[in-house]
């Protein structure tokens, strides 16, 4: 199965290991930029923005992280089986 | 705090926490192996949990007296400040993502159980190992010791703990009866102890959240008005500090520390040996990447959670110590029956992270100094004695904290606790990608660190403590306010980095690495893989 490293199959740099990183890198940026959403207004049902939007990136994290999932799974059956 | 005991509250809160005990008890017969007297059988529950009991267990350490009790602390005491726990936990995902697998696989590829296995087996350094164990074992006992802080928050609030003016003893004997059951249960069963319970935890969590977030929002007349009292109780001047008490929004000034507190938290919770023992318990390797998907449902907990802070400040809460703010809100505003339920949720929530904490520290000791240091030719069932006895000590470590630390911004004890755990960091995830690190430097990046954030640490004030007062202090060449674990973490990778170049140049002898590159990416059912270890020690590699 798996017993050779995965990595030194086929290219290690792919278009779909470049999108894993960006959805695994997207909420640092986002959540690190402060400055970004340091502010009260828009509200949300009376929520100021500060706390809604990054309550918001919980949900929108979950869903990068799935994606990346995903994509990983696919990225490594493609190379199980292209090699065989 | 209304007069007395709030004896409603308090049979609802008693009843809840037999019927955990009893669950404890029971634990021992649950899924037991043949072997109940290996360490792996102790303290890993086997190494054979699914994706639902590894989640409820790593959910179980991630989301403890922090999230019901300090945190809303945090905001009460000072508004948008202390919500830096949401980015906090957002981030943890992407990081369990990348590199949690790889220490999977080299973990049960080599039948290591703590963080200092792996690194004692990748740098061939017992000295490197020994300093990985040593901080795991010192950063757990602040974090127990805030859970601890939480029960006594809640007895506080029940009226059990007694005033200022009775003697201490009387104070704390609440705390204590809750410790003794505590650690006696963990004691008889182990990892499967925190593991059922974390069942009803969650359950009565979910409850308590559901109910206060609906219920006393409208009861305060929605979220509008919440955040306008909130808004001009923050525009209100401290005495002691001569500055307002806080902000809805960070300012200008506070934005690094913000982000620096979330990043260095998010970067410091999986060192945590128990953050580890959870990890490894699971099944496969698939089962951790397949929980980074669900785990966030628990950050939007902590976020509505954090929300409650604002509303003990609307719905007229006024207390001296913070941590009191959220347990008193819900007696203001929960029937005493349903009171006693979210005290019970908070004491369960307190209880089964302290028990995973206690008993990953203790695993550590065994492992990496006793067998290490002190007993080579240890057997199974004296490791497994050891590790008992040692989870005790860790306890009485952490209650030692907590009767002798300023307890109103509890939060401080899991950010001192993070100064410490950081700086292990770049041996263990650094190991995990790469060799190129020489293990001296490792371990002088390691000194560094731990000395600069202890030191800083140490000189922090705060109206009400001379020393050990903050986690925040100036950034040293930036001039910004930022956390101190991170700082020091930036320092040990700098002085690790050029001390690697430095060794490599010289020459310096290299450690053997048992490892080999395919055992960070395998995953169960490969060769040589061990899904279930073997009963005996676990560890034949060494």
């Amino acid at each position: 199965m798996s017993q050779a490293p995965e990595e030194s199959r086929g290219p290690v740099v792919t278009p779909v290991r470049v999108v894993i990183a960006l959805c695994l890198i997207a909420p640092f940026v986002a959540m690190l930029w402060v400055g970004s959403y340091a502010k009260t207004d828009p509200a949300f049902i009376g929520i100021p923005f500060f706390y809604w939007y990054q309550m918001a990136w919980v949900l929108i994290s979950t869903a990068l992280t799935m994606v990346a999932y995903k994509l990983w799974q696919r990225d490594q059956r493609a190379r199980r089986g292209g090699t065989r | 705090m209304k007069d007395g005991v709030n004896g409603v509250a308090l049979a609802v809160f008693i009843f809840f926490f037999l019927l955990v005990t009893v669950m404890g008890f029971l634990a021992a017969r649950w899924r037991r192996a043949e072997n109940e007297h290996s360490l792996d059988e102790w303290g890993l529950g086997g190494r054979s949990f699914g994706t639902w009991i590894t989640w409820f267990l790593l959910g179980g350490d991630l989301y403890t007296a922090y999230t019901f009790v300090a945190v809303p602390a945090a905001i009460y005491a000072a508004g948008a400040a202390g919500f830096f726990a949401v980015p906090y936990t957002i981030l943890i995902y992407p990081l369990i993502f990348t590199f949690l697998p790889r220490l999977w696989s080299v973990s049960h590829k080599h039948g290591y159980v703590t963080t200092s296995d792996f690194v004692r087996g990748r740098f061939g350094s017992k000295g490197l190992s020994l300093a990985v164990a040593l901080t795991g074992i010192l950063a757990t006992m602040p974090y127990i010791a805030l859970q601890l802080v939480g029960i006594q928050a809640v007895l506080d609030v029940m009226g059990v703990g007694g005033g200022e003016d009775t003697n201490w003893f009387i104070k704390d004997l609440p705390l204590l009866i809750a410790f003794g059951v505590l650690a006696a249960y963990t004691y008889s069963s182990g990892l499967r102890a925190p593991a059922l319970i974390a069942f009803v935890k969650d359950t009565l969590i979910y409850i308590v959240i559901a109910v206060a977030i609906i219920y006393i929002p409208i009861k305060l007349g929605g979220f509008d008005e919440i955040f306008a009292k909130a808004g001009e109780a923050y525009g209100q001047t401290n005495p002691a500090t001569g500055a307002p008490r806080g902000a809805l929004v960070p300012p200008e000034a506070g934005q690094w520390t913000y982000a620096t507190l979330a990043l260095g938290s998010a970067l410091a919770l999986f060192m945590y040996p128990h953050s580890i023992t959870a990890t490894l318990s699971s099944k496969s390797r698939e089962v951790i990447r397949r929980n980074t998907t669900i785990l966030p449902l628990y950050s939007l907990m902590l976020g509505l959670l954090a929300l409650l802070g604002f509303m003990a400040i609307a719905a007229g809460i006024k207390v001296q110590n913070g941590q009191l703010a959220i347990p008193q809100l819900f007696e203001t505003m929960f029937p005493d029956w349903f009171a006693g339920v979210a005290f019970a949720a908070i004491g369960i929530g307190a209880l089964v992270p302290a028990a995973i904490m206690s008993i990953a520290a203790a695993n550590l000791f065994t492992r990496n100094i006793y067998k290490d240091f002190i007993k080579p030719d240890a057997t199974p069932a004296q490791e497994t004695k050891v590790s008992k006895l040692v989870s005790l000590l860790v306890k009485v470590g952490a209650l030692a904290f907590v009767l002798t630390m300023d307890k109103t911004v509890a939060i401080n004890f899991q950010l001192l606790g993070g100064i410490w755990i950081l700086q292990t960091f770049p041996a263990l995830v650094g190991g995990l990608f790469t060799r190129w690190f020489h293990r001296w430097a490792l371990l002088a990046g390691w000194a560094v660190g731990m000395i600069y954030g202890t030191v800083a640490a140490y000189g922090v004030a705060s109206p009400t403590q001379k020393h050990f007062g903050g986690s925040s202090k100036e950034i040293p060449g930036i001039g910004e306010i930022g956390y101190i674990g991170l700082t020091a973490f930036v320092l040990n990778v700098v002085v690790t980095v050029v001390l690697t170049f430095v060794l490599r140049a010289l020459k310096a002898p290299d450690g053997i690495d048992e490892t080999k590159p395919e055992d960070y990416t395998a995953d169960a059912g490969d060769p040589g893989v061990q899904v279930e270890l073997p009963p005996a020690t676990a560890g034949t590699s060494h």
